[in-house]
């Protein structure tokens, strides 16, 4: 049973979920609304895009997220520049009526990586105008250290890039950012393709991840939205409970003291 | 007058409020809108005038990871 008082924060909301779970690319609205649920998320994220007219302006997906009743996290997906990404985020905060902002700035096409010079730039920019700025981020640690500087309080850098599911390609990397600033709370932000990969993270120290293909894209989206909040709390208690020592020599652990026919032959 | 919204060429027979095209448009609510890639909040939606050549962008909350 998860600990009550074991709660994370973003810039002062207390969560006790330690996962925020995507809206995209599931089999089918319904599919999306339980898969959610089961996931226990209390952070969906969601974009804003071109209103369609022929899909009556997406209303339907705005109150299929609204009856969720979940705190909603608007993201910048998609910009490449700074002021797509400033534009972007002030409309989200007109429609979402939120100060959140999931700061995304493609820097490369090839593995969406994000653009770590411009994101900073984009990152003071939001926080001077009063958002509260989770940036998408590598897991450069000067990079990091740059936007704890300007005051942010949640980073979220990738475990690998979007969509890969190829896990954490740099847990030493990840760790190093959690030892340097142990009080800032940290997301694991794409690249998470199996539960595993979300258990490591918050062994590693994580208070989160942030996933939506790992879940969407299963073959059974609701069971692996399970499967994660599962192993996202035997993660947490994993680390909560403290590692034994790593070492590089083998270590037996039954006694070796009164082994019978200890080296007779 | 020529301007475009969501990427669709349109003429005006006269200058005309933000407000007044977007509903011609056939926006549906919740949308935010920006013109020339800049916000334009909703307290401006009715006062703004829009000029030859500007881009009007209407967005509204899709599915995001």
């Amino acid at each position: 049973m998860q600990n009550q008082a074991d709660k994370w924060n973003v810039y002062g909301t207390e969560l006790s979920s330690r996962l925020l779970i995507g809206s995209a690319l599931y089999p089918s609205p319904a599919i999306m609304q339980e898969s959610i649920r089961q996931s226990d998320a209390e952070i969906v994220t969601v974009s804003l895009r071109r209103q369609s007219p022929e899909q009556a302006g997406g209303q339907a997906f705005w109150q299929q997220i609204q009856s969720l009743g979940k705190k909603i996290l608007p993201n910048t997906a998609g910009c490449h520049s700074i002021s797509e990404a400033v534009t972007l985020a002030q409309m989200s905060r007109e429609i979402f009526e939120t100060d959140w902002i999931k700061l995304e700035l493609v820097g490369d096409e090839y593995n969406l990586q994000p653009d770590p010079i411009d994101l900073v730039k984009a990152t003071e920019i939001l926080l001077n105008d009063g958002f509260k700025v989770l940036p998408y981020c590598t897991d450069d640690l000067v990079i990091c250290r740059h936007l704890v500087e300007l005051g942010c309080e949640v980073l979220m850098p990738w475990g690998s890039p979007i969509g890969t599911g190829k896990g954490l390609l740099n847990p030493y990397a990840l760790s190093a950012i959690r030892h340097r600033f142990p009080n800032i709370s940290l997301v694991v932000d794409a690249g998470i393709g199996l539960p595993s990969h979300a258990t490591q993270a918050l062994e590693l120290g994580y208070d989160a991840v942030l996933l939506n293909s790992a879940i969407a894209q299963a073959q059974d989206p609701v069971l692996m939205a399970r499967a994660f909040k599962a192993a996202i709390e035997a993660g947490r208690q994993g680390y909560l409970a403290g590692r034994m020592p790593e070492k590089d020599t083998a270590n037996p652990s039954t006694p070796t003291l009164g082994m019978p026919f200890w080296h007779q032959l | 007058m020529k301007i475009t919204v969501n990427g669709q060429a349109i003429e005006l027979t006269q200058a005309q409020p933000l407000l007044k095209v977007v509903e011609d448009f056939g926006a549906l609510a919740p949308f935010a809108l920006a013109v020339n890639g800049q916000f334009v909040p909703k307290s401006q939606h009715q006062a703004f005038v829009l000029n030859e050549g500007d881009m009007i962008d209407i967005l509204s909350p899709v599915q995001g990871g």
